[in-house]
């Protein structure tokens, strides 16, 4: 109580104590190093020039790769918010089994690396891999295709990376909307179709308005899946920040492109502003519709329009369909089902076929043949891996502490005290999630050159903070919101004393959700690769930066039986995060 | 076990600049029962808080036992609350709940085991033992919370509503339960309710309150009988609020006169101090308010009757004086199983006694 009252004596104080470790962070590790890039780009030993910006512009090669970005990502948007709707839809309606199934494997597919995933889908495609010889038994082709290094296999790629990321994001939202408002609208007479089309989907609007963009900014800094996937063709921008930091050191023009990618982003973010209004990021429902009803007339008449035509012409069709009294007017249809486990398959199916790969004599062709631990024997041997693992654990495990330690008590801040500008301080929270990563960790790289930080398990452990610190406070803030702080009173009119308070009421009820927030930024540093790509290498690289390596280097059964290892080692922790998190929820 | 004295005063406490709990001051003498009574919103939960130690007072001070604890922890002032809205722990079953305080304590697990067995005996539920809060009804919540605070015996309870989700009957049941619970361990108590009736029976004295500050703290009969002021006057019970005017102030009461009237009638003072010449209402029951037929007009107003309405055991009678400008007046009696004897559009005489008539100043007329 003591401290309760010093609380409300000194509240600038306590806000700084509690805020500032999280502003430094990110000042020192994200604005100041992402500011010297911008800065390098407009500025050489003589001072101010544009040079760079000539450079970049002299040629249509570097515009031809935006656009080529920008295809690539709009594209791969449009399918991840198409497929994922039906697949979230889904999981808001099931029941809480079938729901704890589905959401557990798209939870797995979505903490199951990129490298891993990308590396699968190399497999698959390969002249010997499963849908060759899938395609040659059938009698469709004749002799092997080549699936890989095109358009097709990098859309692929990117879809199977970010649909589960539309899903979950498109999840939050829908897990929220009343169920007994589509209910409320059969009631009043409206068909399944109608109460779908005129209630849900304007419902679910702001879900799928935050997945887009979350799905299109991820995408457009994405190099993994078009460096493995794609041809010469399929370059995407943030690979040409790689070429000029790594082969040619260009700052200057590596901040010049950095410059050109973030405009980008922030042109997405202010046409996204001015049509839905950034607070839906967040899944604030109202906003959305706020912002939308303002803008009435013509446009919100035609939408309403389409949507009453798309209910009628719903319920038409169901009408022709059986009689479907047998089920329950909220059970999901058959064709839904089938579709999502469909999608589901496919974007789980590579890193599962990979698995007996890893087991065999063949190599990496299908069929596999044989049954031999070799691969993995060689992987233990090596000390380049072992040393690889024991790194990334131990930045991972530094990540979550580092995260844990400053973020929490933001969240304590951002949800408990009424502070100035709590929307500015989230938003600058949150920037690590929708600035590029590349851009960060290219002026990080350049910070940690000047000061000796590059290569050291510290430097990255601050990296990795800076990126997985957004999620901590974004989690602990949803527990903390959930926390009835009367609760506390009422333990401390029993008799309690601070401690004890801690003891047996506040930690046992928030403990689970501090642990799944602690495992969130232990597997976001664990799988990071585009810091740890310019922080690390050699017998200092972490996990996927060797992995990232290897498999640049070489297509080996080595890298499969690593895959093995990573998959089964994220389905474990996700199944114990899950659990945790249920544990929470059924309260 | 004992129990003790609680006294506050000049407590304040302030939202920004929202004045949640004007400076207050009161005192509960020893193994009283008071209840704090007011509309929703008027501080009663911000005043209980204050006393547990569960917010902090901007100004002013609380004394336990003539001790000062306005800075003591929560932990350290041995009162028990019972939540307005539970509170109950969700990670921890009735039994640990209510087994919190005494582990607390450090008492004994045997000793503690037989206390709550007996704590959930007096609350009628031992067979919810084992289950988790979400499990019970509100109005089993609402017990446990109880159970929960009168295991440890504290010295003063604090009530915020304890009976507030429960039926009629459990709720006569559990304010018998109370008022036992309170005569035997004469613990102190400051409890809330929004119900009248509740806290006409089971206070010693109710305090009721009004945006933030007391209105008037007295014996439930003081306070139906001798409100200080029209919101009393409203706030407990039905009330007829005649406009008059002071002729004349004397030891036994006042002369008065009715406005738009000639003649001088009695009242009784409810306290203040009354000058000639000042505007002030005069409160009448309904049920001091004699109902006769007009034609026998010993009565001091007339109005028509324009509604009868029987509602269990009282009838009531809606009438419309005749004078322009009055308020409708509503006077009640005793049903009987014979049917009223008055027709609706009827003229009536309305009579009372002086000693029925109470004088309250009339804070918009002065
Ligand atoms: N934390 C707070 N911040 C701002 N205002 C508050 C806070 N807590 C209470 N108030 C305000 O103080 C006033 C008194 O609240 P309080 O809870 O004491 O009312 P109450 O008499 O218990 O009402 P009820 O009968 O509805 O429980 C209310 O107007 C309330 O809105
Ligand atoms: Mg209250």
């Amino acid at each position: 109580m003591a401290k309760l009252r010093a609380w409300q004596q000194a509240p600038l104080l306590n806000w700084a104590a509690m805020g500032a470790p999280l502003v430094l962070l990110l000042v020192f590790f994200l604005v100041y190093p992402v500011g010297q890039l911008l800065l390098l780009s407009i500025h050489n030993d003589r001072g101010f020039t544009l040079a760079q910006y000539r450079q970049l512009f002299a040629s249509s090669v570097y515009l031809d790769v935006l656009l080529i970005t920008l295809k690539i990502s709009l594209v791969t948007t449009l399918v991840c918010v198409v497929a994922g709707y039906p697949i979230a839809y889904l999981i808001s309606m099931v029941g809480k089994e079938r729901k704890a199934t589905l959401l557990f494997w798209v939870l797995l597919s979505f903490w199951t690396s990129f490298l891993v995933r990308a590396f699968a889908w190399i497999v698959l495609l390969g002249r010997n891999g499963v849908v060759n010889k899938l395609l040659l038994s059938l009698g469709i082709v004749s002799a092997p295709v080549d699936l890989l290094y095109s358009f097709g296999s990098v859309l692929i790629g990117m879809v199977n990376a970010l649909l589960p990321l539309a899903v979950l994001t498109m999840l939050s939202v829908m897990e929220n909307i009343d169920r007994n408002l589509p209910r409320a609208a059969a009631t009043l007479g409206a068909g399944p179709g109608m109460a779908f089309w005129k209630i849900y989907f304007p419902l679910s609007l702001p879900g799928v308005a935050a997945a887009g963009i979350m799905v299109f900014v991820t995408a457009i800094g994405f190099f993994i899946v078009p460096a493995l996937l794609g041809g010469r063709r399929e370059t995407m921008i943030t690979q040409l920040i790689i070429d000029q930091v790594q082969q040619t050191m260009n700052w200057g023009f590596a901040g010049a492109i950095s410059v050109l990618l973030l405009a980008v982003v922030l042109i997405v973010f202010t046409v996204y502003d001015r049509l839905l209004g950034l607070s839906t990021m967040t899944g604030a429902a109202t906003a959305v519709r706020a912002k939308l009803s303002r803008r009435s007339g013509l446009f919100a008449r035609i939408g309403d329009a389409v949507l009453t035509l798309l209910g009628a012409i719903s319920d038409r069709i169901i009408g022709l369909l059986p009689s479907r009294r047998d089920r329950g007017p909220d059970t999901p249809g058959l064709g839904l089902q089938g579709f999502v486990w469909i999608m589901l398959t496919v974007i789980s199916a590579p890193t599962l076929l990979m698995i007996p790969l890893s087991f065999g004599t063949g190599g990496l062709n299908w069929p596999p043949q044989g049954f031999t631990l070799h691969w993995y024997q060689e992987v233990l041997q090596s000390p380049v891996w072992t040393q690889a693992v024991i790194r990334s654990l131990l930045v991972g495990l530094g990540t979550g502490a580092l995260a844990m330690l400053i973020g929490t008590p933001a969240a304590f801040l951002l949800v408990r005290s009424n502070i100035p500008a709590k929307g500015a301080w989230l938003a600058f929270i949150l920037s690590p999630i929708v600035a590029p990563r590349m851009i960060i960790a290219v002026g990080l790289f350049y910070v940690f050159a000047r000061i000796g930080l590059v290569g050291s398990a510290f430097g990255l452990i601050l990296g990795h903070t800076v990126v997985a610190v957004p999620y901590v406070v974004m989690t602990m803030m949803a527990v903390l919101r959930n926390y009835d702080t009367r609760l506390d009173h009422a333990a401390q009119s029993l008799g309690a004393r601070p401690f004890a308070t801690l003891r047996h009421i506040t930690f046992p009820i928030l403990g689970a959700g501090m642990m799944s927030s602690f495992l969130f930024a232990f597997a976001t540093s664990f799988d990071e690769l585009t810091i740890a790509l310019f922080a690390t290498g050699g017998l200092n690289a972490t996990l996927p930066k060797q992995f990232w390596d290897e498999v640049t280097l070489q297509v080996s059964p080595v890298i499969a039986a690593v895959s093995t290892c990573l998959f089964i080692f994220m389905g474990i922790l996700i199944f114990v995060a899950e659990r945790l998190r249920r544990r929470v929820a059924a309260r | 076990m004992a129990s003790s004295s609680l006294r506050v005063s000049n407590l304040c406490k302030r939202y920004g600049d929202f004045v949640a709990l004007a400076p207050t001051s009161l005192d509960v003498a020893k193994g009283e029962f008071l209840t704090l009574l007011g509309p929703s919103g008027s501080g009663k939960t911000t005043l209980l808080s204050l006393i547990a130690g569960l917010a902090h007072p901007d100004e002013g001070r609380i004394l336990i036992d003539d001790a000062d604890v306005t800075h003591s922890p929560a932990y350290a002032r041995d009162i028990g609350v019972v939540f307005q809205n539970y509170a109950l722990f969700p990670h921890m079953t009735v039994e640990e709940n209510i087994a919190f305080p005494l582990k607390m304590r450090k008492m004994a697990d045997a000793e503690a085991r037989k206390l709550t067995a007996e704590a959930l005996e007096t609350v009628r539920l031992p067979h919810v033992a084992r289950r988790y809060p979400r499990e019970l009804s509100g109005g089993q919540q609402q017990r446990i919370a109880l159970a929960r605070c009168i295991v440890y015996r504290p010295a003063i309870i604090l009530m915020d509503e304890p009976l507030g989700a429960l039926d009629k009957k459990l709720r006569d049941q559990m304010q018998l339960e109370i008022k036992r619970i309170h005569r035997e361990l004469r613990t102190t108590i400051v409890y809330v309710t929004h119900d009248q009736e509740e806290a006409m029976t089971m206070s010693d004295r109710i305090c009721l309150m009004n945006a933030g500050a007391i209105e008037q703290l007295g014996t439930p009969e003081d306070l139906y009988f001798r409100p200080r002021s029209v919101f009393v006057a409203d706030f407990l019970g039905e009330s007829n609020l005649l406009s008059a005017t002071v002729r004349d102030v004397d030891t036994e009461g006042l002369d008065i006169v009715l406005a738009d009237h000639e003649a001088q009638l009695r009242a009784v003072g409810n306290g203040s101090a009354f000058t000639a010449g000042e505007p002030i209402k005069v409160m009448v029951r309904p049920q001091n308010l004699v109902v006769e037929d007009a034609a026998a007009g010993r009565g001091r107003l007339t109005g028509r009757l324009t509604d009868v309405m029987i509602s269990g055991s009282l009838t009531r009678l809606y009438i419309a004086p005749e004078a322009a400008g009055m308020a409708p007046l509503v006077a009640a009696y005793p049903t009987r199983s014979s049917a009223a004897p008055y027709e609706i559009g009827q003229l009536v005489s309305l009579g009372w006694n002086a000693a029925d008539a109470v004088a309250i100043r009339d804070a918009k007329g002065a």
